[in-house]
């Protein structure tokens, strides 16, 4: 493509340079983000085709295609690729990388050049991981559990500890870099309660990954230690603790979930603001619910240990302040939908995927209060309950707050709108399609079916067939966007500056933006989400904006 | 601004007399408080080093927070996991 | 400070704002790294009060002497970095050098003295193992305190050569004439790390080495 037939003047962040250096030695933040999509993106094909095997597996009472071994390798591997190498990375990388910048008004993130280090941590962390997958595969679950993990399983995790401990070092530097450009470089007159929600809820991510990770990176450490000399941490038998190596991963990996629903709650910010076409409802109880979640987000990790053999007493304080969660989850909700209450929906794709996100959501945070209590979670635990609570969190709230958010930003990202027609369809089927995997699988969990078996008794076929049926479409769901998105590239870029009439400062900007965002440091004068009485006063270039008052 | 030069010579007498005394309280047989007092002692002299040697005594509240942060969940991970192991029964 | 600085970054409007985000940054860093190390301090700490008597016994191992003698080395190096700070800051070239230069030695002192202390240990069959051997009452329990103090001071000492690698190329870039009165962040980001690892060495010293000292069999 040629930028001959182009109606810009000058060259977008896309036609700045050509050729695979221009790519892969970027220091454009825009740029790295696109690396990261592709990247991330593959990762979520691979997690995907292990989830197809899984429901294919489980149709039949009787283990058909596969044998215990490999089910086991498949959850496992299925849990990895989507964690850590989708989930985690997903928001922050490809969209806060993209947006945080030009939504404080900044010409790029601090450290461009870590930024881009990180990008290339995220891929090697990959590549160990990919090369267990390709040689062998890993049976130990996605949490690594000692001892099993360092003293029992025959396949190998060592790479895969070495890739996440990899990648757990690019999920830091992200984060490190989001907190010093949201400190340091807002545009003037952009003040902490003038900032958009997107930008408090990559704060708040930033925060844990920079203060949670490290711990699980240690406990990885640890654990390739105890795996690789036989001497004795975690294992009781070698006078270990295996407790200690769920408190170190758990200190973290509860914190993760947050990591992967902030940014989402972000984006439905975003998008159910600008789609009601009103103002967000309770801005400063949004922000502080944000930090909120994140800083209770660390207090509540042993709820994931309630049967682990951990104290009765500290159980009973992590099920108390698991409890506290729920009320900074719940005003987000209410105030969405106070938000929405009254508002001129404009029934766009962004705003289905949202309104998917908020009920979704609203289910995995409810039956999460099931399984923070100790009494019910002792019968819960360990079912296909649990994997329907975290998978209406993480497809549910996480994924469908991902989807919003390419959608919304799609045209600012690439200058092309999508088929507006397929985009709505395929938003419906995987609402449809999500619901009749998991939500069988809520019932199926109460009456007892444990996670992770490949065979199971005959009474739970009818259920676990509704749910590979969902799968399928939802499948369906995932694969239809990627299909329009990639057809829209193919098309001239004529989405405009503002398609959606929104107010925030990355809509400032044409449409894929300039290489270094803005030609002038904008001057923001008012707070975010002014979308009623009609007008709709966009921050202004400064030099334009003193001419105007002069 | 510069740090003048005394207050890092005064510094690091302060945390060699600390050290000292560290070793010192080390020789004399106080059953669990060894340990407590080498704690207590370990975070003046850190807690010193921050301020000082890492000026955060002259830096605005930012870095004041950041550093705190560090420390404050630093605590979370040891009272909350030690809150597991101290009430088992 | 001009606003077209060689040293100025595009992304940011002028040196102060690229300073003070360069410090913050290495906060961050900082951070993780007390988490990091936080990691290790819990397993320490939980240990610890599961086997006090395995701990005390297995700590006696240990060379109070040769580690107190490293205490006091990495205090003169703080010291002695704190003033290479402060010589960069006043654009003085050629004191900030000295004052790198007794860093670094110090520094080097340092790991030499750890390597000797591993050396023993090694000789001694103290590394955890098959080889591992202890005349205490729980070699088990022993042997965790030693896969403790190898996995801290360890990965302390990692963090001490990358110090001094990081150290030897801030040299490098003040000896070409790199700094200014108005601009020298690598050397006061430096100054925040190597403090740090120094901090790091002053809780590892009496937890490990001054165990019961006074049981120690004269
Ligand atoms: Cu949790």
């Amino acid at each position: 493509m040629t930028t001959l037939n182009e109606p810009l003047y000058r060259d977008d962040y896309l036609n700045a340079g050509y050729g695979v250096k221009s790519w892969f030695l970027t220091l454009d933040h825009k740029r790295i983000a696109i690396l990261y999509l592709i990247s991330i993106t593959f990762f979520f094909f691979i997690g995907g085709f292990f989830a197809v095997m899984l429901r294919l597996e489980l149709m039949t009472p009787q283990g058909d295609i596969v044998t215990a071994e490999t089910y086991n390798k498949l959850f496992t591997m299925h849990g990895i690729a989507m964690i850590f190498f989708f989930l985690i990375p997903s928001i922050p990388a490809v969209l806060g990388n993209f947006f945080v910048p030009m939504m404080i008004g900044a010409r790029d993130l601090a450290f461009p050049r870590l930024n881009l280090f990180s990008w290339y941590l995220y891929n090697v962390g990959g590549l160990f991981t990919l090369y267990t997958m390709v040689t062998g595969g890993i049976d130990t679950g996605w949490t690594f559990y000692a001892p099993y993990s360092s003293s029992y399983t025959l396949s190998d995790p060592v790479p895969v500890v070495v890739g996440v401990f990899i990648l757990g070092f690019s999920s830091i530097l992200t984060g490190i870099n989001f907190l010093v450009t949201i400190h340091k470089m807002r545009a003037p007159g952009l003040t902490w309660f003038r900032l958009p929600l997107f930008i408090w809820a990559s704060y708040a991510t930033s925060v844990i990954q920079v203060l949670g990770t490290p711990v699980v990176a240690i406990a990885l450490v640890l654990l390739g230690f105890e795996r690789l000399t036989g001497v004795g941490i975690f294992d009781p038998k070698l006078d270990g603790d295996p407790i200690l190596f769920q408190h170190l991963f758990w200190f973290y990996s509860h914190p993760a979930v947050y990591i992967m629903i902030l940014p989402s709650m972000g984006v439905v910010s975003e998008v159910v603001t600008c789609f009601a076409r009103k103002r967000i409802f309770g801005y400063k109880f949004m922000a502080f619910a944000i930090m909120g979640i994140a800083v209770l987000g660390f207090l509540v990790w042993g709820h994931h240990m309630f049967i682990s053999g951990q104290s009765i007493y500290a159980g009973l304080v992590f099920s108390a302040l698991s409890f506290l969660v729920a009320i900074p989850s719940a005003i987000k909700v209410f105030n969405w939908t106070a938000t929405l209450y009254k508002g001129q929906i404009e029934f766009r794709t962004p705003i289905l995927y949202a309104f998917g996100f908020i009920g979704l959501f609203t289910i995995g945070g409810l039956t999460g209060l099931f399984l923070a209590s100790l009494a019910t979670d002792v019968h819960l635990t360990d079912t296909y309950f649990v994997v329907a609570h975290f998978h209406y969190i993480m497809v549910g709230g996480a994924v469908m707050g991902y989807l919003a958010g390419i959608h919304y930003w799609w045209p600012k990202m690439t200058g092309r709108m999508y088929h507006e027609g397929w985009a709505k369809f395929s938003a419906l089927i995987l609402f449809v399609g999500f619901n009749l995997t998991f939500f069988p699988q809520f019932i199926l969990g109460f009456m007892g079916m444990p996670r992770r078996y490949y065979v199971y008794p005959p009474e739970y076929q009818v259920l676990n067939v509704m749910s590979t049926a969902g799968a399928s479409i939802l499948g369906l769901g995932y694969l239809i966007p990627m299909i329009y998105l990639l057809w829209s590239l193919r098309k001239p870029k004529t989405a405009g500056a503002n398609p959606w009439n929104s107010t925030g400062l990355e809509w400032t900007t044409p449409s894929p933006p300039l290489p270094h965002n803005f030609d002038e440091v904008p001057e923001v004068t008012h707070e975010p989400y002014i979308y009623e009485g009609g007008s709709h006063p966009h921050a202004v270039p400064v030099s334009d904006h003193e001419a105007a008052h002069e | 601004m510069i740090v003048p030069k005394k207050i890092y010579y005064r510094v690091a007498l302060a945390l060699l007399v600390l050290f000292i005394l560290t070793i010192a309280v080390a020789f004399v047989h106080l059953g669990p408080f060894n340990v407590y007092i080498a704690v207590t002692i370990a975070v003046i002299k850190a807690t010193l080093v921050v301020l000082y040697f890492m000026h955060v005594r002259y830096h605005t509240r930012l870095t004041w927070i950041f550093a705190s942060a560090g420390f404050l969940w630093l605590i979370i991970l040891f009272v909350l996991t030690l809150a597991d192991y101290a009430t088992r029964s | 400070m001009s606003k077209h600085d060689s040293e100025l970054a595009h992304q940011f409007e002028d040196m102060a704002q690229q300073k003070e985000a360069a410090t913050l940054g290495m906060w961050a860093f900082l951070i993780t790294e007390v988490l990091f190390f936080g990691g290790l301090f819990t397993a320490y700490i939980v240990f610890r009060t599961e086997f006090p008597a395995a701990f005390a016994s297995a700590s006696h191992h240990l060379d109070v002497v040769m580690g107190g003698i490293n205490t006091g080395v990495l205090l003169g190096s703080s010291l002695t970095m704190a003033l290479a700070v402060h010589a960069a800051q006043e654009g003085n070239r050629k004191s900030t050098l000295a004052f790198m230069t007794f860093t670094l030695v110090l520094g080097l002192t340092f790991l030499i003295i750890k390597g000797f202390e591993y050396q023993h240990k090694f000789a001694d069959n103290l590394f955890p193992g098959a080889n591992f051997v202890s005349h205490g009452a729980e070699p088990g329990h022993e042997q965790l305190f030693f896969v403790l103090y190898f996995m801290m001071t360890g990965v302390h000492a990692a963090h001490m050569i990358v110090g001094i690698l990081l150290l030897l190329i801030i040299m490098g870039m003040t000896a070409k004439g790199k700094f200014t009165a108005t601009y020298h962040s690598p050397v006061e980001n430096f100054g925040l790390y190597w403090h740090f690892v120094d901090i790091v060495w002053i809780f590892l010293y009496p937890l490990l080495y001054l165990i019961d000292v006074t049981g120690r069999a004269q």
